[in-house]
């Protein structure tokens, strides 16, 4: 039954997702597990507790809409998508490889289930803008849900987007950051600061809010609490770890982008089968 | 080829981007779901024509071209038509990266309609004067390049833009030249428009240049030479076998553009050219280098672009025509 309301479900859900997002990325040679993985927690909240979806039909006319603007985490989001339906499930195993249609940044001519295409960071927010005021003009109650890299924010267009969601009241938009503190050349302190983050993004005009990005219960109370907020766009800080839920990848700057060797992937599996 | 268009010589003048804005306040009331885009250039580019009538589906995103670009394909995604108006330096340059990941890649149905257009911006000097938008829409797939020789292929080439599905650049220009069509020119994208007959040369332009290859056409007539003069507004998808046509017709083209002779339309015709029938070709434009203030006129001086300069180049390819 969708959506899914009991923890215990959407934990193991999140767990089966980390599996297929190892599964995919060792199969494919190549990809992109940190961020795939800091984010699964707050994906699975969003997609399978809290938007409103129809499963097996990614075109549904009523559906809210999802851009992942951090798109090179694509893993996670074409996992997820194999287990609403929306494509199918082998596909999954296909990622990268040529004529696939899981490309290696999210397509929305390939992929049912992506709204646009992503992976030139920084421009999913202002895309989902639009969505946003579109929903707004024809007086629809969807909402929009976009995902944003804390690395990825140190653009610029994110906060010219910033400035028009708060000018517009988009406040059937709630955005989520990943907060997990790594980009690929290294710590975000240490490559360009984005502190305070909360701060920042408050004094944008947006409603804020922090949150465990592991604590499932704890995301979905949060995006329950944004879609009742009147006047002015929110965002979810999800302080995640990047590479969560297999130690050797957790909090290493070298799994941005690297796939694991055959041993890494052998323990990777075995510790997500033994949670 | 068929008859020739019915041409009205040089009766008026007017700005491509006045049009624009009229046009555009007009489809408002026809299609309920075009919305409009500005990045606070709206009385430069014209778009306060339609905010002024529909409040409501006009949106100033400030000084943030990037932004535009993406807010736009997110109401084109949310079942709108929108139209996203800058300078075309902003459009093209500032925001590339956008229109080429965000709108020409997921080929979203996004209508970039940028006003000041090369040189004849005129006294706000080089870094205003886009002379590489042509080139930077032109290598992008998915999108249609426009640059409309007159008011009524302003208007027409909007409406027309205004049903089709998928991402479409259209360029206008700040100044008013000389109009050429009828008003009840319709636009055919894909196809190139003969506007004069002629067998001893081509002169192919786009833009404010194609008035003056008609120009130029009238000097040459004045030496006896008969050139053929084509309307290739549409430079991408562009008119094949026209081009071929015209090459084979009279042995050697002149392109005519208020841009860089550098990756616009002398460079489409060139590749044209050289793939499927190679003739003598000259390509007037800007040579490696930016505009710079001054009145219009005497920058399309400076830079060779004038009709006197088209009909020059046009003698320099008559003198290299291989004769059987």
């Amino acid at each position: 039954m969708y959506p899914i309301s009991d923890p215990k479900q959407l934990e193991e859900i999140a767990r089966q997702i980390r599996l297929d997002i190892v599964e995919m990325l060792y199969r494919a040679g190549s990809g992109h597990v940190g961020g795939s993985l800091s984010a699964t927690d707050v994906l699975v909240a969003l997609f399978f507790n809290h938007m409103h979806l129809e499963p097996g039909n990614a075109c549904c006319p009523e559906r809210d809409y999802f851009v992942l603007s951090k798109g090179h985490a694509a893993p996670v989001l074409y996992a997820i998508l194999a287990r609403l339906g929306y494509i199918p499930r082998e596909e999954l195993f296909t990622l990268r490889q040529f004529g696939s249609n899981l490309q290696g940044h999210p397509d929305s001519k390939c992929t049912p289930g992506v709204e646009v295409s992503t992976g030139s960071l920084g421009q999913g927010l202002s895309v989902a803008n639009g969505l946003a005021l579109a929903l707004k003009m024809d007086q629809r109650p969807q909402r929009v849900y976009t995902l944003l890299g804390d690395g990825e924010i140190q653009e610029g267009q994110i906060w010219e987007a910033a400035m028009t969601a708060a000018h517009y009241g988009l406040d059937n938009l709630t955005a989520i950051l990943d907060r997990n503190r790594l980009q690929i050349d290294g710590r975000t302190r240490e490559v360009m600061s984005v502190e305070p983050l909360a701060a920042k993004w408050e004094a944008f005009g947006w409603h804020t809010v922090e949150v465990n990005g592991h604590v499932i219960p704890e995301i979905s109370d949060a995006l329950k609490s944004c879609s009742q907020v009147k006047g002015r766009p929110s965002i979810i800080i999800a302080h995640t770890t990047k590479g969560k839920g297999v130690s050797i990848f957790e909090d290493q700057v070298k799994f941005h982008g690297v796939t694991p060797t055959p041993e890494e992937y052998q323990q990777a599996v075995k510790e997500l089968q033994s949670r | 080829m068929g008859a020739l268009p019915e041409t009205v010589q040089f009766p008026a003048k007017e700005s491509t981007r006045v049009e624009y804005g009229k046009i555009l306040a007009q489809l408002g009331e026809e299609y309920p779901d075009i919305v409009v885009l500005d990045a606070d250039l709206s009385g430069s580019t014209q778009t306060a024509r339609f905010a002024k009538v529909f409040k409501d589906r006009f949106f100033n995103v400030g000084i943030s071209e990037q932004d535009m670009m993406g807010t736009a394909a997110g109401l084109a995604l949310g079942g709108k038509v929108p139209f996203a108006s800058t300078f075309a330096i902003f459009a093209t340059g500032r925001a590339w990266e956008q229109v080429r990941q965000t709108i020409a890649y997921s080929n979203i149905n996004v209508k970039i309609v940028a006003s000041h257009g090369g040189i004849t911006v005129g006294e706000d000097g080089g870094s205003h004067q886009s002379i590489e938008d042509l080139a930077l829409m032109r290598v992008l797939p998915n999108m249609v390049v426009l640059a409309p020789a007159d008011g009524p292929e302003t208007r027409a080439m909007v409406r027309w833009a205004a049903t089709y599905q998928g991402p479409v650049y259209i360029r206008t220009s700040r100044i008013p030249f000389p109009v050429i069509h009828a008003d009840s020119y319709t636009f055919k994208p894909g196809r190139g428009e003969i506007l004069r007959e002629g067998g001893d040369v081509t002169l192919a332009g786009l833009g404010l240049m194609v008035h003056q290859c008609l120009a130029a056409a009238e000097l040459l007539a004045e030496q006896g030479i008969a050139a053929r003069v084509l309307n290739l507004s549409c430079l991408k998808p562009l008119d094949w076998q026209l081009v071929v046509d015209s090459a084979r017709l009279t042995g050697g083209l002149v392109t005519a553009e208020e841009h860089s002779a550098t990756g616009g339309l002398g460079s489409a015709v060139s590749e044209i050219l050289a793939e499927h029938f190679p003739v003598p070709l000259r390509r007037v434009g800007l040579r490696d280098t930016f505009g710079m203030s001054g009145k219009p006129e005497e920058l399309l001086k400076h830079f060779g672009l004038t009709a006197e300069d088209i009909s020059k180049a046009a003698l320099t390819v008559m003198a290299r025509k291989i004769r059987p």
